[in-house]
């Protein structure tokens, strides 16, 4: 039985999703238990799995007992039985949250919106735990459909940027089909283990370098690197407050670990280091994604969307830890999987909360929150801190290993880049802050008095209880991002780095 | 020799602060009288557990107690050493004054958000412990973010336009310095694999001397910044609109000392007097700091708000601190340390009178002091002991640390120095004894009662109890508080290691 666990990961929310919709034409209100009770069997599922890994090394998991490469294979070593954990695990959490936002967004659409849901979640962890090239575009497709459904589900102008996110997401998973496919002319095979065993001797073929082209592009327009991101930042802010998290803490980052898998484990290192230079392009595109996406942070006055261009400049450390391609720097980029998914989960958690209370993103409406809210904005403000990258939350530990890796690759302006984007991004959130916690005072006026009465009036503990797991995780995985590496991670680095 | 003693004790005396910092966030305005015995309590464990520590020191051992190990050669470490117990000791002696220092205050002026406050307060505390205890750069740099963090909700407090600005000018200056110290940490980190601190330096032998002046410069103007080296000292004056025991404890002892602190770390056991005087940067350095020095006495000439003259004073004594660490003497270094210490404590005074007059006569420039004396003569007669101290006359705490620094001058062979530090002797007594003179000696104005009527005993209190200490110390040196023996610990362990 044991054996089967990787299976039960993809299989659980997937049979989940179908009954899901059964259950909820005969009761509404069961949904909700549902999803919660099958994403946490998910979690344990991969939780084991990961422990499994780490115990015992790589999973090879064979579809039917087909024998690989006719077969679909999932393979799991540490760097997915790692995202796997972070999916399931944040997705679970997702779901204690959604019920009261969803109650009060989208009412009526329960039982749709919790399928489709887990349909997204279905797609998101077979991208990630699959062996097979093919496969894993079917998991995108699948992940991406539920996604552009999920979105199109929120407010007035979220169809439009649904639509948007739909034109350039299926160019991008076309672009990888077409990845796929010229693979498959050159060498036969679909199944990634055996494509590292072919492709070497084709390394110099040109249909190789479309082919690899293809996929980069193709996974850039899914995790939204920069200048590829235009689609993100409307789609993240009009879609329902719950969609948004998930969205935002999952996506991108199956998207970078999508990048990492292609880039060192479908193809050898020395491919996209020596004999093209992509991850000199890859790391000046990172540079200009960190930069690009604090600046338009600074300029929006809307919550969501300084958190969705916030998510950009994200994407940029992960990339940028990826492109200096050294130990170092992929232990931050990985470490920061981790990381950002907690803090984007956490903002835009807080971000909903919000919304749940006053109905408004607008920062400049902020006025007195911490005291309307105080344990909300006291969340906030950690995971701000955290963004920005001060030290004991786990976003400097990861920015410390990113520095590190810029530094051993003799690349001083990226080091240079990512502490600028530090500061960068101290702005944005601190003018949140400001706006927050200080009421403009009068000088000398008698203090005490001023004060006009703010009653707290918090979210529900349904909702405070995953914003303050995510703070927990916040405040301790920089600590114990030693722990963390030693386990998991180094091993997740392609050994000859 | 040294021998290292494996003890909780750094830990707890960390922790202390940490702790009490969240029952007050506990207690909040429930129960005021139960909020502010958090912070005594805490205030005197702290003391009491540093204190404990002092034996051991004096041994010539050092306490240690590792946290959590990051990497290799990368740990959260704790040690308490001769010099990193000067600073703990200060500080948390000076936490107790300002406590029911600041308690006085907030009550009586009946300040808004105090919870806050203290909150805040206590953690600054934390961190300044940490830095004191920190083994390495790392610890060291965690905690210098905390500092900071926790002290720009206390100097943008008022909340006025001016305090939000103060605030903002606080975080441009400090996270900017804190990302060039991050970076050049790194690159410590990744040329020497290590960043632990070693009396006498650990660079030594591992850097190319163009990297060596990089890193020099950038470690020392990043933790310059918080020691109000010019040219960036601007934030300091700017801050001084948080409430005085803000200025008191974090502008004249915790944050600027931390400061200061940092860049003698740097100096004596992260480069070493010996790489120093080979590579002639103590030159650069020394000359450097002569320039604030006595720059900054000019601009105290020129100011009429009182704060902002101790502030400028504080940037003066600062750089002298360093200068006297540039120095690289044996007395030199000792008359630094020794000043960290004795500054404090006559510094805090002059800020406790400063509080003081406004809480009692709401007057805040120099030029509104006429015979304020007469009415408040325990206040005045404190602020011409500190007076007296910070010029450096004998018997005041103050001329032993001039004295050493002066003699270090001289066993550096730079008679250029010795002027700089009587220069600033001279002027020190010529912008502090105009305030002593009004107060006394001018004819009262009308607003002035006649008769004797103090500030509230809170702050009276505190305010004596500090100028005696110096009064004391300058008589004793070892009375009760063995700032000299720890120093002369210190400096052996430097020089003659």
């Amino acid at each position: 039985m044991t054996s089967q666990i990787p299976a039960l990961i993809i299989v659980i929310p997937l049979i989940a999703s179908f009954f899901n919709l059964l259950m909820g034409w005969w009761r509404k209100g069961l949904c909700y238990p549902w999803v919660i009770f099958a994403l946490g069997l998910c979690s344990l599922a991969s939780s084991a799995t990961l422990w499994t890994v780490i115990q015992t090394g790589t999973i090879h998991y064979r579809l039917g007992n087909w024998a690989p490469p006719w077969g679909l294979e999932y393979v799991v070593d540490h760097l997915n039985a790692f995202v796997l954990v972070i999916v399931s695990f944040i997705s679970l959490i997702i779901s204690i949250y959604s019920k009261k936002s969803i109650e009060q967004e989208l009412p009526g659409k329960t039982v749709y919106f919790y399928t489709i849901f887990l349909l997204l979640v279905t797609g998101l962890l077979g991208i990630v735990i699959t062996g097979d090239m093919f496969n894993l575009y079917v998991f995108l497709e699948i992940a991406s459909l539920a996604g552009y459904a999920l979105i199109a589900l929120g407010e007035d102008r979220s169809a439009l940027a649904s639509f948007e996110y739909v034109i350039i997401g299926t160019v991008g998973a076309c672009f990888y089909l077409l990845g796929v496919g010229y693979l498959y002319i050159v060498t036969g095979s679909l199944n990634m283990a055996d494509l590292t065993e072919l492709l070497p001797r084709l390394y110099l073929s040109k249909v190789i370098l479309v082919a690899f082209s293809f996929f980069i592009v193709g996974v850039a327009i899914k995790m939204a690197l920069f200048p590829l991101h235009v689609w993100l930042p409307d789609a993240y802010t009009y879609a329902p407050s719950t969609v948004s998290v998930l969205v935002a803490s999952t996506m991108t980052k199956v998207g970078a670990y999508v990048l990492i898998r292609i880039m060192f484990t479908v193809f050898k290192p020395y491919y996209p280091i020596e004999i093209i230079p992509l991850t000199t392009i890859l790391g000046w595109v990172a540079v200009a994604a960190m930069m690009f996406g604090c600046i338009m942070a600074i300029a929006q006055y809307d919550l969501k969307r300084i958190f969705s261009y916030i998510i950009v400049a994200e994407v940029g450390y992960i990339v940028l830890g990826v492109s200096v391609a050294n130990r170092m720097g992929l232990t931050g980029a990985i470490l920061h999987i981790l990381n950002d998914a907690f803090m984007m989960a956490c903002l835009f958690f807080v971000a909903g909360a919000i919304m749940y209370k006053t109905g408004s993103r607008d920062i400049s409406h902020f006025r007195n929150l911490h005291r309307k809210m105080p344990f909300t904005m006291a969340a906030f403000t950690i995971a701000a801190l955290s963004v920005i990258g001060i030290p004991p939350t786990c976003g400097f530990f990861s920015k410390w290993y990113l520095i590190i890796g810029a530094i051993d690759a003799q690349q001083w302006i990226f080091a240079a880049a990512l502490i600028l984007s530090s500061l960068l991004s101290a702005l944005v959130f601190f003018k949140i802050i400001e706006n927050v916690y200080f009421e403009p005072r009068v000088a000398h006026a008698h203090n005490g008095a001023s004060h006009e009465e703010v009653a707290v009036d918090e979210v529900p503990v349904s909702m405070l209880i995953p914003i303050y797991i995510t703070v927990a995780g916040i405040l301790t995985f920089g600590v114990f991002s030693g722990k963390i590496i030693s386990t998991i991670i180094q091993f997740a680095v392609p050994a000859s780095f | 020799m040294m021998e290292a003693v494996y003890s909780i004790k750094p830990l707890l005396a960390v922790l202390v602060s940490l702790t009490a910092a969240c029952l007050i966030l506990l207690t909040g305005e429930r129960s005021k009288n139960l909020r502010e015995t958090w912070t005594i309590l805490a205030s005197v464990l702290k003391f009491s557990i540093v204190a404990s520590m002092i034996p051991t020191i004096l041994k010539g051992n050092v306490i240690e107690y590792t946290l959590i190990t990051l990497a290799p050669g990368l740990l959260l470490q704790f040690r308490v050493d001769a010099f990193g117990l000067v600073f703990g000791l200060l500080a948390s002696t000076l936490w107790i004054a300002t406590s029911f220092y600041s308690i006085g205050y907030m009550r009586g002026l009946d300040e808004h958000a105090q919870t806050r406050f203290f909150f805040c307060f206590a953690i600054a505390l934390f961190a300044t412990i940490g830095i004191a205890f920190s083994a390495n750069l790392l610890t060291l740099f965690i905690f210098y973010e905390i500092l900071t963090m926790a002290t720009y909700p206390l100097v943008s407090h008022k909340e006025t336009p001016e305090a939000i600005k103060g605030g903002r000018k606080y975080l441009t200056y400090t996270l900017t310095a804190g990302v060039v110290i991050l970076l050049a940490i790194a690159t410590m980190y990744h040329l020497t694999g290590t960043v632990d601190f070693r009396p006498g330096g650990f660079v030594s032998g591992h850097v190319s001397p163009d990297m060596l002046r990089f890193l020099f410069v950038a470690l020392v103007l990043g933790f310059g910044v918080k020691a109000g080296m010019m040219p960036f000292h601007e934030w300091l004056p700017t801050a001084m609109v948080a409430p005085t025991p803000v200025s008191a404890l974090l502008h004249a002892v915790a944050v600027v000392k931390a400061g200061v602190f940092c860049v003698l770390r740097v100096i004596l056991y992260v480069f070493g007097p010996d790489l120093l005087h080979d590579t002639g940067l103590w030159l650069m350095l020394a000359y450097f700091v002569s320039f604030t020095i006595i720059i900054s006495c000019f601009f105290a000439l020129a100011q009429d708000n009182i704060k902002r003259r101790l502030a400028f004073s504080t940037i003066n004594n600062l750089s002298i601190i360093i200068l006297g660490a540039a120095l690289l003497s044996g007395s030199a270094i000792k008359g630094a340390m020794l000043h960290i210490a004795y500054h404090g404590f006559m510094k805090i005074t002059l800020f406790f009178v400063a509080g003081a007059i406004y809480v009692k006569a709401h007057k805040e420039n120099v030029s509104e002091l006429d015979g304020l004396g007469r009415q408040m003569p325990l206040t005045f007669g404190s602020f011409a002991l500190g007076a007296m101290g910070v010029s450096g006359i004998p018997p005041l705490c103050g001329f032993i640390s001039k004295w050493y620094l002066c003699l270090g001058a001289l066993e550096a062979k730079e008679i250029f120095f010795l002027f700089v530090f009587l220069t600033s002797a001279f002027l020190d007594a010529a912008f502090f004894f105009p305030i002593v003179y009004r107060a006394f000696f001018k004819k009262a104005q009308e607003t002035v009662k006649p008769h004797f009527d103090e500030a509230p005993m809170f702050m009276v209190i505190p305010l004596t109890a500090t100028a005696v200490i110096s009064l004391i110390l300058g008589i004793f040196p070892n009375a009760f508080l063995p700032f000299f023996e720890i120093v002369t610990v210190a400096v052996q362990s430097i020089l003659g290691g």
